[in-house]
C-alpha cells in the first residue's frame, strides 16, 4: 500500500466518523437546533474529509477539482438548507 | 470467494425495501414524501451497484430531486387532514391481489427471459461508430431507439398541458432570510455551468440532455423561491413556446430526417452527432422550462371557459 493510498484510506475513515458522529447526533438530541447543528458540521466536515481521501487516491487533477466541486455545492447546499430550517423552526416556535 | 461487495449489495437491498414499506406505510404526507426522496437516493446507489450511471444520475436529478420538489409544491397547496388509521379493507384486499399478480407476472418474465447475459450490447456495440456519438447510451436515446425519447418528450408535454388547463394554486413564497440571495448567486450560474457540461459529457460518457435539465430546471426553481424571477402572466407565451420547443424541434428533426434519409429520425450519414447535439440542446432548455413549470403551475384566469 502506497503513501498516497494510506493517506486517502484514512482521511475517508475520518470522514466516516464524523458522518457517524452526526448521525449519533441527530438519533439523540432533543430539538431541532441542537439536531442541526450536529448533522450540518458532519456533512460538511465528513463529506469534505471523504472528498478528500477520494482525491488523493484518484492521483487525477480534474476528478479532484470535481470532487472539490462537489463538496463546496453540498456545503453551501447544506449550510443554506440548514439555515432555512432553522428560520423556520424559530418561526414556528414564537 | 464471494465478493466483498456483496455485504454492500444487501445492505441496500434490504434498505431500499424498508424504506420503500416505511414510506408506504407512513400516515403523514410529508414524511411519505421525505422517505420516497430517500428511496430515490438508494435506488441511485443500486442502479451505480448494477454499472449503469446513466441510469443512477437520472434517477439521483429526477427520481429523487425534481419529483421530491414537485411532491413537496403539490403538498404545500393540499389543505392536507391526516389520513384516516385504517383503510377500507376491500381496497387493501383488491390493491393486494394486484400487487401479487404484477410481482408473478415479473417473477415469469425474468424465468423466460432468454439470455439474461448479452441483452443488447452486442448488437449497439457493432453499430456504435454509425452512431456519431461513443457513449452507447446516448446511442440508443438519441439514435437508435430515438422514436421512444420523442414520445417521452411527448408524455411531459402532454402533462405540462394537463397542468397548465387545470390550473393550481399559486405558490406560496416566503421571504428565505439574507442568506438566500447570496446561495442563489452561487447555485445558479454554477447550475448553468454543470447543465452545459453534463450535456456536453453525454456524447461519451454518463451525462445527457434529460440530466441536464433536472440540474438547469432546479436552477429555475432557485430563482423562483428567490423571488428573483417572478413569472407573470404576460411571459406565459414566452414560457410556453420555451416548453413546447424541446417537442416541436425533435418533431421538426424527425420529419428533416424523413426527407433527406427517407427513413423518420435516421439522421444523415457523417452528420448524426451534430443533429444529435442540436436536438439535445433544444431537448436541455425545454425540459428545464418544463420542469419548473411543473413546479410553478398556473393560476386559472377567471371568467374563461
Amino acid at each position: 500500500m502506497s503513501w498516497a493510498e494510506l493517506l486517502g484510506v484514512g482521511l475517508m475513515g475520518l470522514g466516516a466518523v464524523f458522518f457517524v458522529a452526526g448521525t449519533v447526533g441527530i438519533l439523540r438530541f432533543p430539538d431541532v437546533f441542537s439536531r442541526l447543528h450536529a448533522v450540518t458540521k458532519a456533512d460538511n466536515l465528513g463529506l469534505g474529509l471523504v472528498a478528500a481521501g477520494t482525491g488523493i487516491m484518484t492521483a487525477d487533477g480534474f476528478v479532484a477539482a470535481k470532487l472539490a466541486l462537489v463538496w463546496l455545492l453540498i456545503a453551501v447546499s447544506g449550510a443554506i438548507g440548514g439555515h432555512l430550517i432553522a428560520r423556520h423552526a424559530l418561526r414556528d416556535k414564537t | 470467494m464471494t465478493d466483498p461487495w456483496i455485504v454492500f449489495d444487501v445492505t441496500l437491498a434490504v434498505g431500499l425495501l424498508a424504506v420503500a414499506w416505511l414510506s408506504l406505510a407512513s400516515r403523514d404526507a410529508f414524511r411519505m414524501i421525505v422517505l420516497f426522496m430517500m428511496f430515490g437516493l438508494l435506488a441511485s446507489l443500486g442502479w451505480v451497484r448494477l454499472n449503469a450511471p446513466d441510469v443512477a444520475l437520472a434517477e439521483a436529478a429526477v427520481g429523487a430531486g425534481i419529483t421530491g420538489a414537485l411532491l413537496l409544491r403539490t403538498l404545500s397547496a393540499l389543505r392536507h387532514e391526516p389520513k384516516e388509521p385504517s383503510t377500507a379493507l376491500p381496497t387493501a384486499f383488491i390493491a393486494g391481489v394486484l400487487s401479487l399478480m404484477i410481482t408473478t407476472a415479473l417473477v415469469v418474465a425474468f424465468i423466460l427471459a432468454p439470455d439474461l447475459a448479452t441483452g443488447y450490447d452486442r448488437d449497439v456495440g457493432a453499430r456504435m461508430d454509425q452512431s456519431g456519438v461513443t457513449n452507447p447510451v446516448t446511442a440508443v436515446l438519441l439514435n437508435f431507439r430515438s422514436y421512444d425519447t420523442l414520445l417521452e418528450i411527448v408524455v411531459l408535454a402532454a402533462a405540462l398541458t394537463i397542468v397548465l388547463m387545470l390550473g393550481s394554486k399559486p405558490i406560496a413564497l416566503r421571504p428565505l432570510g439574507p442568506l438566500f440571495v447570496p446561495f442563489a448567486k452561487v447555485i445558479v450560474p454554477v447550475s448553468i455551468i454543470i447543465a452545459g457540461y453534463l450535456l456536453w459529457l453525454g456524447a461519451s460518457r454518463p451525462g445527457g440532455a434529460f440530466q441536464a435539465a433536472a440540474v438547469l430546471g432546479a436552477g429555475g426553481i432557485v430563482l423562483i423561491l428567490g423571488r428573483h424571477y417572478d413569472p407573470q402572466e404576460r411571459h406565459g407565451g414566452m414560457i410556453r413556446l420555451i416548453c413546447a420547443i424541446g417537442l416541436g424541434g425533435f418533431v421538426l428533426a424527425a420529419i428533416g430526417a424523413q426527407i433527406l434519409t427517407g427513413d423518420m429520425l435516421r439522421y444523415p450519414q457523417g452528420q448524426e452527432k451534430i443533429w444529435i447535439i442540436i436536438i439535445e440542446a433544444t431537448l436541455t432548455v425545454s425540459v428545464a422550462a418544463t420542469l419548473a413549470a411543473l413546479f410553478v403551475g398556473a393560476t386559472r384566469r377567471e371568467g374563461r371557459p
